[in-house]
């Protein structure tokens, strides 16, 4: 079979929709269009019977109840949702002042969790970011470490988005538990493809998005504990009083019933899919830190999603690279990728160094995605870091043992 | 971000790529003006090496190579392209803003051609230097 180009090899940024999941959520832009919340006809009763149905459908992935699943516009709202939701009702002291209370997060969280705690440090609260070590595996003790007597919030993601490693997010939360702080966890990695039992890891809040999972954009769900404790939150969006009371606005009947379906079939299908895709994603590093010298695996070895793999190759720069092998669609930690020209800040802080963030590849994969796309990006990068390489003037001065960072760099 | 085909084809078929020996070589040649401009953890570094005949004063050879993105690696290829030939004054006539015109450069590649004249300026320096030239005017890229 001839190999179809590009090859899709970002699915940390976006999962195409499963046709299972467009099949289902076909009848509901059409003949079930309802409001859930007309409850005097039989438009309304269909859709809000495949709302309870992708509920339940969420439930069963998270290992929640039902009625803890609130849907959103996707990971974004959610965690806006839980963090300055629960920061406002568990504040010290009301707004205006200062001291309202204290939050923990971390350094290399995604922007939709950084942003809100930024906000609320504005608003009057306290926050400490914690750096990750070079492994970027945040662990209980860090969090310890940071507690403080007036600690209301602790905010870690499960895993992170351009590493892919795995915090330690039960031990974190049993430790939250234990003196009595809020944990909410940004899992949209995570979720669907990882085992999620909230109960059992005693989570409070947690996010996760639907376009990650194979589902549609434009929907997720917070997961909000309502027993041991009943977590309580401020609503952001006023208004009709859907979802509890917890976030207003006409349900997105066909986002719900996609991200439904998604999540049922990700708890159907993730044991194989997972085995798969850790296997396949070891397979392109192992081959492409052979094939390449001075290159390497960011985050830790081990402790990491299936599917995500990160790696830096020296001497080369992450956009140019990316040019090169213009038929793998994929992402660079590089300054030149992003709108900011800032290079990865998750890379950065690390602190392995600016010019390896500059330089590096995050190759996700997924459902679909075939040995033989594996072998054609393990090929097709191999032979475009060697061509960078011949264009390199770090590659030379390396080559003639030169230590780069003795050189004084004319900063520009 | 979509690339002009200008910039695609020197990054594709890039003009000029290579030194003319190694870094200590290069040094103790007269002939040779070097330039190596940005730093490797802003995400680019530029090595622009012209060849110059000391009887007529043009360069006649020109080479680069290049760590960073499409745009830079193009900049610093239209840049060898443009030197040969030239005499060195003329050289230092290039200004970034024709490398930003030739390419098509968008607003954020701008400092891609700034490094560029940079380099130019670098090179045709340390030849002058090297041969006891007096540095002219100073003159400074404007997108700085």
């Amino acid at each position: 079979m001839t190999l179809r180009l590009p090859v899709y090899m970002d699915h940390a940024a976006t999962t195409p929709c499963d046709p299972r999941v467009v099949e289902a959520m076909l009848p509901y832009f059409t003949e079930k269009f309802g409001n859930a919340g007309s409850r005097n006809h039989k438009f309304g009763w269909e859709a809000e019977d495949a709302i309870d149905t992708a509920r339940e459908q969420v439930a069963s992935l998270l290992g929640c109840n039902e009625k803890e699943v609130v849907f959103t516009s996707g990971a974004t709202e959610s965690n806006n949702l839980a963090i300055k939701g629960a920061a406002e009702m568990y504040e010290k002291r009301p707004a205006g002042e200062t001291g309202r209370g204290h939050i923990i997060t971390c350094a290399i969280e995604h922007k939709a969790v950084l942003d809100p705690v930024k906000r609320l440090v504005k608003e009057g609260f306290d926050a400490t970011f914690l750096q990750p070590p070079t492994d970027g595996v945040i662990t209980a003790e860090m969090v310890r470490a940071a507690l403080r007597e007036d600690t209301i919030l602790v905010t870690l993601m499960w895993a992170n988005n351009e590493i892919g490693t795995i915090n330690e997010v039960p031990q974190i939360a049993r430790l939250c538990k234990d003196r009595g702080v809020i944990f909410h966890t940004d899992a949209t990695q995570w979720v669907g493809k990882m085992p999620t039992d909230v109960e059992k890891d005693g989570i409070d809040l947690l996010s996760f998005s639907g376009h990650k999972i194979y589902g549609p954009k434009g929907v997720g769900a917070l997961y909000v504990r309502r027993r041991n404790p009943r977590v309580r939150l401020v609503a952001q969006v006023d208004g009709g009083g859907q979802e509890r009371g917890f976030r207003s606005g006409t349900h997105n009947i066909t986002g719900i019933v996609g991200l439904g379906k998604a999540a049922e079939i990700c708890r159907l299908e993730m044991d194989a899919e997972g085995a798969r895709l850790s296997k396949m994603r070891k397979r392109m590093e192992t081959a492409l830190t052979h094939a390449i010298d001075v290159s390497q695996i960011n985050g830790h070895a081990e402790k990491r999603l299936p599917h995500i793999a990160n790696i830096s190759f020296g001497f080369v720069e992450g956009e140019g690279l990316m040019m090169a092998v213009k038929n793998i669609a994929c992402s660079s930690g590089s300054a030149c990728t992003s709108a900011s020209l800032e290079p990865s800040y998750v890379l950065k802080g690390l602190g392995v160094g600016d010019e390896l963030a500059h330089s590096s590849l995050r190759l996700s994969m997924g459902r679909w995605t075939t040995d033989e796309q594996v072998d054609y990006a393990i090929a097709e990068i191999t032979k475009a870091v060697h061509k960078l390489r011949e264009m390199s003037p770090l590659y030379d001065m390396h080559k003639e043992g030169i230590d780069l960072s003795t050189v004084e760099w004319a900063h520009h | 971000m979509a690339y002009s085909d200008k910039v695609i084809d020197h990054y594709e078929n890039p003009r000029n790529v290579g030194n003319f020996g190694t870094t200590a070589d290069v040094k103790t040649r007269k002939d040779i003006g070097v330039g190596v401009v940005g730093a490797p953890e802003c995400g680019d570094v530029m090595q622009l090496q012209i060849k110059v005949d000391p009887a007529t004063g043009r360069i006649e050879d020109a080479r680069f190579k290049t760590f960073g993105c499409g745009s830079a690696i193009a900049s610093s290829s239209l840049a060898t392209e443009w030197l040969k030939g030239k005499t060195i004054d003329e050289g230092l006539a290039i200004k970034n803003t024709d490398i930003v015109q030739e390419l098509s450069l968008p607003p954020v590649k701008i400092h891609c051609s700034v490094l560029a004249e940079d380099a130019i300026r670098a090179a045709i320096g340390d030849y002058k230097a090297k041969n006891g030239i007096p540095a002219s005017a100073p003159e400074h890229a404007d997108a700085h």
